[in-house]
């Protein structure tokens, strides 16, 4: 079958899955992106505390899901997660067999984990660009924490964070493939199956990489505005 | 924690790493020496090879590894039979060649960023300097250029490095059994995923550990002059002589 046809939308063409699963990549990379916000704000908050006991906590989390394969870490949610929900199941009278925990979970999961060590550091880099005078202006006309966080340190933080969370975010999308080895249906998984029912691997697999060369082009372009839409106010060395 | 158990999969999981190192070491030397070529090609001022180096670099970075390394081991085979009449196929055919190539060109695509970067922060007075005292374009390279590009860009090589050791365990998927390949098949035939994944998780931060440790001794080799003076020597006293 010529290539076109192929991944055509006609009939017998493979565009329609390709484009859903292209879908599902995305959906996937931002649950895990956004999961990964959350962690790595937490961890970057708990970096700049004066507790030891935190920050080496903190400091352990970053260096160690930065130093290993994030391959690893969803062989651990995937094989660990449906372990403990056997065992958990076995404590509500189950009996104890494999259970599968649901592919799209474990992958924001295991996205989420390994891109929030790498977004504390963003964020930890982007507190730090504040300057103390606004936190001391701030504090001086009698806000308190909460509000000075929500008006004054947010808005900022995430000024400076947004070319840092473009790098991320990109390793997050990266990291999405790896995600079909829990057999969840995203691009590349995709590109397996149609690969094995039309014995055109080489077809399916450039057709992914120029969806993943779209995706990425097109998030690249997106930080860039959002980069130049939040530095409006600001004067450019 | 099962520590007889732990302890039997480490020995078991060590037994990859010599796989893990040597993909990791001669994909970082071999798309360390592509790298500089692509530098080079980006800084020719040929807008040709600019041009070709930028395409590459935009195809390599855009796309996760994972696809390429798919596409070198199962999309070529969709051409067998052409391989084959150009005899190319037992390189194609061996999962170990196939990583190794697409974890060659993924990396140079990254590094030469690195390097053309390292390249362009040399000072130009320090070119002027050398041309002044009639230099040819080469042992300018050699001996101007070429070591102060690498000391700018010797740190963000070092990530490089650490994300290719990572990087190997993706050999894993097309069945190389280096560490990560180990631990997958420990995990399906034990079911025990935390015990397995302590173990390789601290094989790794071992190797990276290493591999930074390395890059910062190579770091403070290249920058003597960013060093004190060596402490003189202590002085004889003339007055007891």
């Amino acid at each position: 079958m010529p290539y076109f046809e192929l991944m055509g939308f006609g009939p017998n063409g493979w565009g329609r899955p390709m484009a859903m699963a292209a879908g599902m990549t995305l959906a996937v990379a931002t649950c895990g992106f956004l999961v990964g916000s959350f962690i790595g704000a937490l961890a970057a908050w708990a970096k700049l505390s004066q507790s030891i006991i935190t920050r080496a906590l903190a400091d352990g989390y970053t260096t160690v899901l930065r130093g290993i394969p994030d391959l690893l870490v969803i062989y651990l949610f995937y094989f660990g997660g449906s372990a403990a929900l056997g065992h958990i199941a076995v404590l509500f009278g189950g009996s104890g067999g494999f259970i599968s925990v649901p592919a799209f979970a474990t992958g924001a999961a295991a996205i989420g984990v390994v891109s929030g060590a790498y977004q504390a550091e963003v964020f930890r880099g982007a507190y730090t660009a504040l300057s103390r005078g606004e936190i001391e202006a701030a504090r001086s006309v009698g806000m308190h924490r909460f509000l000075m966080f929500r008006r004054i340190v947010a808005p900022q933080v995430l000024r400076y964070a947004i070319p840092g969370l473009g790098n991320v975010w990109q390793l997050a999308l990266k990291e999405s493939a790896l995600i079909s080895v829990t057999g969840l249906v995203e691009l590349l998984r995709q590109s397996q199956i149609g690969a094995g029912s039309t014995r055109q691997p080489f077809a399916f697999y450039v057709t992914a990489a120029m969806l993943y060369l779209v995706i990425t082009t097109v998030s690249t372009w997106g930080f860039q505005r959002a980069e130049n839409h939040a530095m409006r106010g600001l004067r450019r060395a | 924690m099962d520590f007889a158990f732990m302890a039997e999969t480490f020995m078991k999981l060590i037994e990859g790493v010599p796989l893990t190192l040597n993909l990791a070491f001669a994909s970082v030397a071999l798309g360390a020496l592509f790298a500089m070529l692509l530098a080079l090609m980006r800084l020719s001022g040929v807008a040709a090879l600019d041009w070709l180096a930028r395409g590459y670099v935009f195809v390599f970075r855009g796309t996760p590894l994972l696809v390429q390394i798919f596409l070198i081991y199962y999309g070529l085979g969709q051409f067998r039979p052409s391989l084959q009449a150009l005899g190319l196929w037992w390189f194609f055919r061996e999962p170990y060649w196939c990583a190794l190539l697409a974890l060659t060109l993924n990396t140079a695509a990254y590094a030469s960023e690195i390097i053309r970067g390292g390249l362009q922060s040399v000072p130009h007075g320090q070119i002027e300097a050398a041309r002044a005292c009639g230099m040819s374009r080469w042992l300018l390279f050699r001996r101007i250029v070429f070591p102060i590009a690498v000391r700018q860009a010797l740190p963000a090589y070092g990530n490089e490095i650490i994300l290719m050791v990572k990087a190997t365990s993706l050999a894993s998927i097309i069945t190389m059994m280096e560490v990560t390949g180990i631990a997958h098949k420990l995990i399906s035939q034990t079911f025990r995923a935390v015990e397995v994944f302590v173990c390789a998780g601290a094989i790794y931060l071992l190797l990276n550990f290493l591999v930074t440790r390395a890059v910062l001794a190579l770091e403070w080799w290249l920058s003597p002059h960013l060093r004190g003076a060596p402490a003189p020597a202590p002085r004889l006293e003339a007055a007891h002589v």
